[in-house]
């Protein structure tokens, strides 16, 4: 047995989650595996439909309410969270891991007031006096820096701005002092000034309270300011994965590039153009065969319409993952270009990739 | 708040005296028999016609009599006097109203039993068989008239007349102080048919109200936390879906209150409803006028309640 300490907190592995609707199956999450360290942050970057909602949602067991097939196994602290039942479940939901939501007004309850909404987080969890838990309860509002707590413990989730809200559900998921505490998209609802307030507030959660966290976001700022780790989703799969370090220095997957290549850079030259990755994110119902990526792919040759690819390491860097079909000597050249300015168009001219097959870059077969 | 609710109880009172004058002018002015005549019965001559006109002030001016009429109701609360008995109308509806209060509250609390503990299943089960079951009963409940209901029931349950002989049938009822066991079982049928119309609609609604609830973040927020699925669904969702419902209870108890003239009817319930039937049958007006204007202060005063409940029952409403 290898020492408590080497063992990943959260090992998902090859999770598959679908939802059978009158359409066709929905494959959300489609064999991802990742893992999660102790104390370290994980951030899963995605378009909206990525599944990287469904996953983390699945984690916590949620999906299960709604019909979802899941197969695969969610190893947390040495249990697999996949077989536990409803009822083993509900003790770690709350408890060992918690969860924060994107629109905090909608995910608190409007009729129940703050104060009493942490309470009942508690009690869920611990067999402490109603007293007892609303003392924690100002003590937790404390902690996550809302002022005047013991005032405050006593409104309503409306009278709240929208920072202190997520705040509120922030002190909400900590009350049991979770080992891992998901985070889904918590900063998008905010104004921009109290988003980086919200980070740092978990940040210094996180080192005060040793939690692991996963960030579910679709902004790369996000994850650069908080990650240890990255995985990138696109159409219920995992397409890279790497420390946050060598993702930003040398991102290996043509969507990751697009999802760099789309976002302005303060330290970018000011005509940097912005390029953003054609299309939109496929049906999770009928998937492009091959490569999901292909169709939206400006490197896309013909035959990744046919072979789909696995995860794999990156040479020189085995704990970066990739699935790309181009070989890795290409997509380095690629990225150098694309890194110096060049639109994806002229970055496949100087390498001397083809164009991408139109036809199948206009429908997904 | 209380601003709100004086300014609204003073609109109360002009909605009444409008209903008033509405009434008055409605059964004076549209053909329909003479009171007097009618009162004369066998003594048809035009003398004794005219000396009952004149002792029931009916040879005034309309608008003096309806002046005199609202003098009565405003300084002694004096809602006039039967064509018939010379019963204070007053008298008669507080006689009648335990009756019809039995019914209804009664009546109330199982459709709210029943409709909520339907519902509630349903929205758990939507799509299911259970749930459609429960869904085309609902719909055949919701259509079918009071008083077949009713009709049935006495066919199928009453005591006297049945084919099961199982609970006292029409004219049964006695006051709840007078007998309590026996007023609780002449009610029973009365309020299942009363309330089953009732129950049915609440049941859909409260299935609509509960599905569209727990597809609210705050019910995942509440599942996240760990709670079981029973205090969610019972404490996050119910909550929520409950508003609605308060709405139209208070609107419907109040309603009943002045116009459960079919189950009274059909059950010979000596409630208001009944006194109403029989006094428009007779075309005496003080006590039509009379349980009109009670089932309007009805209305408007659980109207009034139901707003201020729903400041209670949600905290973003506030009135001002």
């Amino acid at each position: 047995m290898s020492a408590p300490g080497d063992e990943p907190l959260l090992r998902v592995e090859d999770l598959h989650v679908e939802f059978p609707t009158e359409d066709g199956v929905v494959h959300a999450v489609d064999g991802v595996t990742y893992q999660v360290r102790r104390g370290r942050t994980l951030g899963i970057v995605g378009e909206s439909g990525s599944g990287k909602t469904v996953s983390s949602l699945t984690t916590l067991g949620l999906t299960r309410t709604q019909g979802a097939r899941v197969s695969g196994r969610i190893m947390f602290d040495g249990r697999d969270l996949v077989t536990l039942s409803d009822q083993q479940l509900r003790a770690v939901r709350g408890n060992e891991v918690a969860m924060i939501f994107q629109d905090p007004l909608s995910s608190l309850h409007p009729l129940f007031r703050v104060g009493s909404q942490l309470v009942e987080a508690i009690r869920a969890h611990r067999h402490v006096s109603k007293a007892a838990a609303r003392g924690r309860a100002v003590e937790l509002l404390g902690l996550v820096g809302i002022p005047d707590p013991q005032r405050r413990v006593h409104e309503y989730p409306h009278e709240f701005s929208g920072g202190m809200r997520q705040r509120a559900m922030i002190a909400m998921a900590l009350a049991n002092e979770p080992k891992l505490l998901i985070a889904d998209e918590p900063t998008t609802a905010l104004d921009v000034t109290v988003q980086a307030q919200i980070l740092a507030l978990l940040q210094r959660l996180q080192r005060e309270l040793g939690m692991a966290i996963v960030i579910i976001t679709h902004d790369l700022g996000v994850v650069a300011e908080m990650a240890d780790d990255i995985a990138v989703m696109y159409a219920g799969r995992i397409v890279e994965t790497a420390s946050a370090k060598a993702l930003f220095d040398g991102p290996e997957h043509p969507y990751t590039w697009g999802l760099l290549k789309s976002i302005p850079r303060l330290s970018g030259a000011r005509e940097e153009q912005l390029v953003p990755i054609p299309g939109a994110p496929p049906s999770l119902i009928h998937r492009p065969s091959g490569c999901h990526f292909h169709p939206r792919c400006p490197y896309a040759q013909p035959d990744h319409a046919r072979i789909d690819p696995r995860l794999q390491p990156v040479a020189d860097e085995p704990s970066h993952h990739v699935a790309c079909l181009l070989d890795d000597a290409v997509r380095r050249r690629l990225w150098a270009e694309l890194r110096n300015g060049a639109t994806p168009e002229q970055a496949r001219a100087s390498v001397g990739l083809p164009a991408p097959d139109l036809e199948s870059a206009q429908a997904p077969a | 708040m209380t601003r709100y609710i004086v300014r609204r109880l003073l609109w109360g009172v002009v909605v009444l005296v409008v209903v008033l004058a509405l009434l008055f002018v409605l059964f004076r002015i549209l053909p329909t028999a003479d009171p007097a005549k009618l009162r004369a019965g066998r003594l048809q001559n035009p003398k004794i016609i005219a000396e009952i006109r004149h002792d029931l002030g009916l040879d005034k001016p309309l608008p003096a009599q309806f002046w005199i009429y609202l003098k009565g109701i405003v300084l002694h609360f004096n809602l006039g006097y039967s064509y018939y008995s010379n019963a204070p109308v007053t008298e008669l509806i507080f006689n009648r109203l335990p009756a019809t209060i039995s019914l209804v509250l009664g009546g109330a609390v199982v459709w709210l039993f029943a409709g909520l503990s339907v519902g509630i299943i349903s929205a758990r089960r939507a799509g299911s068989k259970l749930d459609r079951a429960a869904m085309g009963t609902a719909l055949v409940l919701v259509s079918a008239p009071e008083y077949w209901l009713g009709l049935l029931a006495l066919f199928f349950f009453a005591s006297d007349i049945g084919k099961v002989r199982i609970f006292p049938g029409a004219g049964s009822y006695v006051g709840l102080t007078a007998e309590p066991a026996k007023w609780f079982t002449s009610l029973i049928m009365p309020w299942l048919v009363v309330a089953a119309g009732t129950a049915a609609i609440y049941a859909r609604l409260i299935r609509g109200s509960l599905i569209e609830t727990m597809g609210e973040d705050y019910i995942r927020t509440a599942r996240a936390k760990g709670l079981s699925e029973r205090r969610v669904v019972l404490r996050h969702g119910l909550r929520a879906a409950i508003n609605p419902i308060v709405t139209v209870l208070g609107v419907d108890i109040a309603v009943l209150l002045g116009s459960s003239i079919l189950v009274e009817t059909v059950f010979d319930v000596p409630g208001i409803g009944r006194l109403n039937y029989v006094a428009i049958t007779h075309s005496d007006f003080p006590i039509v006028q009379g349980t009109v204007l009670f089932a309007s202060m009805f209305v408007i005063v659980a109207n009034i309640v139901v707003d201020i409940a729903y400041a209670f029952l949600d905290p973003r409403v506030r009135y001002s």
